[in-house]
């Protein structure tokens, strides 16, 4: 039996079946990005003033991210653009871009997750804290580098004006507490480890279904252009929503 | 999208690259406009999401070709749209809806921190 309306569209909706498959999907994951999105809402204007953290987060790092996405959403609809004046070694060149960017944007993410978690904030017994990233850790003592040193309760992480020192060694028997900036540190890590890390999924996921077409999937080009060219509106369909996402949580998560 | 023969598609790619430079202009004033001073933090929180909702709009408007797409997908995206308001709605309702006499923890944190030093500063 041949399934109907998978490459011409359906004369009443005007839509081939995958095209309105994607954007019910599509729907769908806009309700669950607006969950987390209006749970960092109400984290936030629940917040005491003053005690939601500011600067933790690196902004070049984040814009450089920011550029790399909006890149590689160019780079998707090109060779979309190729195929449909069917030129398939263009389409190759552009969607190759986009897996790069795609990459790149993954290492990035997964370096700010590193600097996070050797990331560590050190109360001591007597009452100060050392605020740096962890170089150094055994039964003894442990060393910081770039460490911000003030008094416990003095401002809020990120944003304190402490002592600094490029580097600290802090003995076993004078840590009263010691916590990376993992999810567990605070609720905007929390929120930002959870919307950060489902987005990155997406694009984990995105990267690998346009890996596939650009890779074996391909070959398709040959047998059926237009179905093979729908399938790479559809995917890039996808991969726009990832880069709407990321719009609107650059200025939420880094700079707001 | 509703037009796809050579000449239409050699236009949008015009558009395309238009496009792409306009939300690379959107993501250097979004982070300029981090850099100055603005007095007020709605006034901030504005004009991020304000710049961020151009950006959206030219990226799903041109994009994903939703200036010119079926009547079928725009009614999809409304009723999204629509269930989107009502949680981000029901969001900030709910926060003015806490029994009377609330204290949130944090507020009392932050009452501790302004409090004075219970520990002298370690001399260095």
């Amino acid at each position: 039996m041949e399934i109907p309306y998978v490459v011409q569209p359906r004369p009443d909706t005007g839509l081939y079946n995958a095209k309105l498959g994607i954007w019910l999907f599509l729907a769908s994951e806009v309700m669950l990005f607006g969950a987390l999105f209006s749970s960092y809402i109400l984290l936030r204007i629940g917040a005491a003033p003053g005690a939601w953290p500011h600067g933790l987060l690196n902004i070049p790092i984040g814009t450089v991210n920011t550029l790399v996405l909006i890149t590689s959403s160019i780079t998707v609809v090109m060779a979309w653009a190729s195929l449909k004046l069917n030129q398939f070694n263009r389409f190759k060149m552009f969607q190759g871009i986009t897996l790069v960017c795609a990459m790149l944007f993954v290492c990035i993410k997964s370096y700010e997750y590193y600097d996070k978690f050797t990331h560590y904030e050190v109360i001591m017994t007597d009452g100060m804290v050392a605020d740096g990233h962890l170089v150094e850790k055994s039964d003894t003592h442990i060393t910081l580098k770039h460490v911000a040193v003030f008094h416990e309760g003095e401002g809020t992480a990120g944003d304190h004006h402490g002592e600094h020192r490029e580097e600290m060694r802090i003995e076993a028997a004078q840590i009263r507490k010691m916590e990376n900036y993992g999810p567990w540190h605070n609720t905007y890590l929390a929120i930002y480890f959870t919307l950060t890390a489902l987005h990155a999924l997406h694009v984990i996921g995105g990267a690998a279904v346009i890996a596939y077409l650009w890779g074996p999937g391909s070959r398709m080009w040959k047998t059926d252009p237009e179905r093979f060219t729908n399938r790479i509106e559809i995917s890039g369909l996808f991969w726009h929503f990832v880069d709407l996402v990321w719009i609107f949580l650059f200025p939420v998560l880094y700079l707001l | 999208m509703s037009g796809h023969s050579p000449h239409e598609i050699k236009a949008s790619v015009r558009r395309y690259l238009l496009v792409f430079g306009a939300l690379i202009v959107g993501t250097a004033v979004t982070v300029g406009a981090y850099y100055i001073d603005i007095p007020s933090v709605a006034m901030t929180v504005a004009l991020a999401m304000l710049i961020a909702s151009v950006k959206a709009f030219l990226v799903a408007g041109y994009f994903m070709h939703l200036m010119s797409e079926r009547k079928m997908i725009y009614g999809i995206l409304g009723s999204t749209a629509f269930f989107f308001s009502v949680l981000m709605y029901l969001t900030v309702w709910a926060h003015g809806q806490a029994p009377p006499g609330t204290v949130y923890l944090g507020a009392s944190i932050a009452a501790a921190q302004h409090a004075p030093a219970a520990h002298p500063p370690a001399s260095h």
